[in-house]
């Protein structure tokens, strides 16, 4: 087991990679959509918190995961509400909103977890569903066939959102929104409405990034639980190009270098604990400076609109 | 006839003003939340105790600020609280050292005590404390040693500094002083409060082999919750007891118990003595406790 | 200012909810900002950082640049500004103070030059590599104060605290008013924030940066390098953030402390935008914001509720101010005159 490249612990550096990614990988696609309309929601983060108190505490109460899914989803959309009036209808500016959203999810989730739970509690999250006969592959099966729901859902998110994205009309408007409003205005498109849609749907995909976290992988409750983790995901839109694919890229990029460092740390591999915290930072960097980022930035991204200005 | 008249008076006045005594003002200032089941909620739960002992609320008024990780914001809570009379203020954080020192200056009537840390920086009406985390550490690692099958046990730590390494390297020294040959795996998160990275840590231990796990800091509920994931893997905690997040899987936690050394400065500066005394929380004075 | 009184007002029912009487914490809220002689001066204490990233935010933003990288930068900054005096304690204080806040300045400008760069050559975007890199600068510290820049006083008394060793006298900067935290670094600010308006409005290269910002098809065309001038606007605002961790260092703690930047880089941003970019209005936007925080501070204590009560009411504050009509219609002003392009 010394051995970094033996077989054994590079299954379980993918193992681990598969749950650390998962809550990326509903934030970012989440983001994603939102920017592709051209709204930057930097209260990502606190969203993820408030709906991860959410869910774990619905969780608690009445005993079912889906319920606590349901509230997240249902925490994140009204968040997502809050953040579409100030950014959309009251056209503020884009990344002072979101901080101050981040700071009343961080305020709210720890207020309430004082309030109505007091200490750190445990619930029992989604139990791993083994997916017959894929789930008894050799090595790739257990890593990739036998996680929760919510896992799968991160991953199956992918090719839904690009779907969404590339090839529906609603995709179309969304994209056309985000690179030239007037435009797209002035073809009937409601840019306004576009602009809540998306972004309510990127932060309710932020709620259920939360619950993944509070009910299914760490199934805990405490404060500060995504420890930035939603800043995290916004980072990581932009390192895949507001393309779907690129951004599960950087997710399972993050994650797996992520992985692999407390492996190291594990086997003894002699390196500072902290140069070995920041390589997935280093590394993430290191790959966009090799890969040429051939998307452009949606050309509205994070201006607001205002009709009969142009 | 009017003498007795004044006595009886007296007597009266006196009996009043001693049933509806000025309570006791303790103030504390946390840098963390005073639920993180850890080093300030120790603190916390050891000062509600100690409330609850003299008599509830109207014997001891308790106020408190919490997560107060910004030292000057911290220093001006201090500050705040010695202007407003409290007999007590606790800094409970090695960050608030040079603060205390030059606030206590101005409030000589007041006690500070502030922790973890052995400097009363000479002045009569500081208390310092602290907790020798190591002494439980190497008990903890003792029993580990002996509880563990696979030969491996896995440390989950935040940042290696203050008590979080004083702990593990006694962990450390108490599972060699068995056992020599066991492996003993670690790893640092680099933040107190990364719950994920925690359990991530933590079943990357558990995955290479581990089945006793011991670590430190708020973010170790994250640790725990792995252990109880897997089911069969062995907890030692500190700073708090966790064994209510996974009964049968906790060991044994160290345990800070402050209210020995709150029901000593408070007895002190009742009688006058404001300060000038530095306190270690050891086993042998039951300030750490194995629970 | 309507966002603000209903923030003030949900704020409010949160706190009769809480069993907390609304009108002692308010009042107990003013009167800590400035209230008090010791409450004036901390609100100038928190002030002054925001007032110094705020700057920074200020140059970045004016070349339409978003500089989220505040947090990574203050710590480098004041890492160099623990090293550097620790490194050479001998040297007098009329020496050992300006350049321990030049080499501050320029630690804090690296930190701001990279990404600078990478989004100059290589199109990396800002937002990803500020958010990185502050991360890695946080790390970076964790690393240094883990060993060589660990308090030797606390490895011998083995209580392995996460600070550096105090810093030479001569290098901490006079306290303005006795008995308070109140230093000289604030002056410095605000000669500073002068220094930057005279620099955006009355230099060349000043007036380029604002060019690029306002709008860079027609800088390109008369000859100005846009990504250059983005990135020197980024790397100067790593510097301004580094002086804001300088100032923290040898103005307020005396030394390196684990959490100094208290998430100053991303209030800095607020502040910047309540004095709507410009370096003169950022003096008041700065100190309105720090008496907020002072105050809430304060409020918590007078009440007793939750701190995070507090930090959700400032994050309803930041919301309605950022969505209040008054200065986002200039924004929006703003950002059509770049759009018209």
């Amino acid at each position: 087991m010394k051995n970094l490249f033996s077989l054994a612990v590079m299954s379980g550096i993918l193992n681990t990679m598969v749950s650390l990614a998962t809550p990326f990988l509903y934030a970012a696609l989440g983001e994603t959509i939102a920017q592709s309309a051209g709204v930057v929601n930097l209260g990502v983060d606190g969203i993820m918190l408030l709906s991860a108190f959410a869910a774990f505490y619905v969780a608690l109460t009445t005993g079912s995961l889906w319920l606590g899914l349901l509230a997240a989803a249902i925490v994140g959309l009204l968040m997502g509400l809050l953040m579409s009036f100030v950014s959309v209808t009251l056209k503020a500016e884009q990344g002072v909103s979101g901080i101050g959203l981040y700071m009343f999810g961080l305020g709210m989730s720890s207020l309430l977890f004082k309030i109505l739970i007091g200490t750190v509690k445990t619930v029992q999250g989604f139990p791993p569903v083994a997916i017959p006969f894929l789930g008894d592959i050799p090595i790739l099966g257990p890593i990739l066939f036998r996680n929760a729901v919510p896992v799968y859902g991160a991953f199956l998110l992918v090719p839904l959102v690009w779907w969404m994205l590339e090839k529906t009309t609603l995709g179309l408007r969304i994209k056309s929104v985000g690179q030239n409003p007037a435009a797209a205005d002035s073809l009937g498109i409601s840019v306004d409405r576009i602009r809540y849609f998306s972004v309510c749907l990127g932060s309710t995909l932020a709620g259920i990034a939360g619950a993944s976290l509070s009910i299914c992988l760490l199934n805990l409750f405490q404060d500060n639980l995504t420890a930035g983790q939603g800043f995290i995901a916004v980072a990581l839109v932009y390192f895949g190009g507001w393309n779907p694919i690129g951004v599960m890229g950087g997710a399972i990029l993050f994650s797996v270098v992520n992985s692999l460092q407390l492996w190291m740390q594990v086997l003894g591999v002699k390196i500072p604990s902290s140069v070995a915290v920041m390589l997935p930072y280093l590394l993430t960097i290191a790959a966009l400076t090799i890969t040429v980022n051939r998307m452009r930035q949606p050309a509205a991204l994070n201006k607001p609109f205002e009709r009969g200005e142009n | 006839m009017k003498r007795s008249l004044l006595i009886a008076l007296v007597l009266v006045v006196a009996i009043a003003a001693a049933v509806t005594a000025a309570p006791f003002r303790i103030a504390v200032v946390m840098p963390s939340a005073t639920t993180d089941m850890a080093f300030s909620q120790s603190m916390w739960s050891a000062l509600q105790t100690v409330q609850k002992e003299m008599g509830g609320a109207s014997a001891l008024d308790l106020k408190f600020s919490e997560n107060m990780y910004n030292v000057p914001d911290a220093a001006a809570a201090v500050r705040d609280y010695a202007s407003q009379g409290f007999d007590i203020v606790i800094a409970h954080g090695s960050q608030y050292g040079s603060s205390v020192q030059e606030i206590a200056k101005d409030f000589p009537n007041v006690t500070f005590a502030w922790g973890t840390d052995v400097n009363t920086f000479g002045l009569p009406n500081v208390y310092a404390y602290t907790a020798a985390a190591e002494q439980g550490g190497y008990v903890n690692g003792v029993l580990a040693a002996k509880l563990t099958k696979s030969r491996k046990i896995g440390v989950t730590g935040p940042v290696e500094v203050g008590d979080a390494k004083t702990y593990i390297d006694g962990f450390l020294q108490g599972v060699q002083s068995v056992d020599k040959s066991i492996t003993i795996s670690k790893t640092w998160t680099g933040s107190f409060s990364d719950v994920a990275l925690m359990t991530a840590a933590a079943k990357t231990h558990i995955a290479s082999g581990a089945d006793v796990l011991t670590g430190s800091s708020q973010s170790v509920v994250g640790s725990i919750g792995a252990a109880k994931d897997k089911g069969s893997v062995l907890w030692f905690g500190t700073q708090a007891d966790q064994a209510s997040l996974a009964s049968a899987l906790v060991v044994a936690s160290q345990v800070y118990d402050w209210t020995g050394m709150l029901r000593d400065i408070i007895a002190k500066h009742k009688a006058g003595v404001l300060g000038g005394t530095q306190y270690t929380l050891t086993l042998a004075n039951a300030g750490l406790k194995i629970v | 200012m309507a966002g603000v009184v209903v923030a003030l007002v949900i704020g409010a029912v949160m706190l009769v909810i809480l069993k907390a009487d609304p009108v002692a914490a308010y009042a107990a809220l003013i009167r800590g900002a400035v209230g008090s002689r010791f409450g004036l001066t901390q609100t100038l204490v928190k002030a002054t950082p925001l007032l110094l990233v705020g700057l920074g935010i200020c140059i970045a933003f004016r070349a339409n640049v978003i500089n989220i990288g505040g947090e990574g930068q203050i710590i480098a900054g004041a890492l160099a500004a623990a090293w550097f005096p620790l490194t050479f304690p001998t040297w007098p204080g009329w020496l050992l103070i300006p350049s321990t806040m030049v080499m501050g300045f320029l630690a804090g400008s690296i930190w701001g030059f990279v990404p600078g760069i990478l989004k100059a050559r290589l199109r990396v975007n800002e937002i990803l590599s500020t958010i990185m890199m502050n991360s890695i600068a946080l790390q970076l510290m964790n690393l240094l104060l883990q060993g060589p820049l660990m308090d030797p006083a606390g490895v011998k008394a083995r209580t392995f605290l996460a600070q550096s060793a105090q810093l030479p006298a001569q290098v901490w900067l006079p306290r303005l008013v006795p008995r308070t935290l109140l230093h000289a670094g604030a002056i410095v600010a605000l000669v500073l924030a002068v220094v930057v308006y005279v620099f955006l409005w009355r230099t060349t290269i000043g007036y380029n940066i604002r060019a690029v910002g306002l709008n860079p098809h027609a800088s390109r065309y008369s000859g100005i390098n846009v990504p250059t001038y983005q990135a020197l606007s980024l790397t100067l605002a790593g510097g301004f953030a580094g002086l804001a961790g300088v100032m923290e260092v040898i103005g307020v703690q005396h030394r390196l402390l684990e959490g100094l930047t208290s998430g100053y880089g991303f209030t800095g941003i607020v502040a910047a935008l309540l004095g709507s970019l410009h370096p003169l209005g950022l003096i008041p936007a700065s100190i309105l914001f720090g008496g907020l925080l002072v105050g809430a501070d304060t409020m918590q204590r007078a009440v007793q509720v939750p701190s995070s009560l507090v930090t959700a009411l400032l994050g309803l504050v930041v919301l309605f101010v950022s969505g209040s009509a008054l200065w986002s219609r200039k924004w929006a002003a703003r950002q059509r005159r770049v759009e018209d392009t």
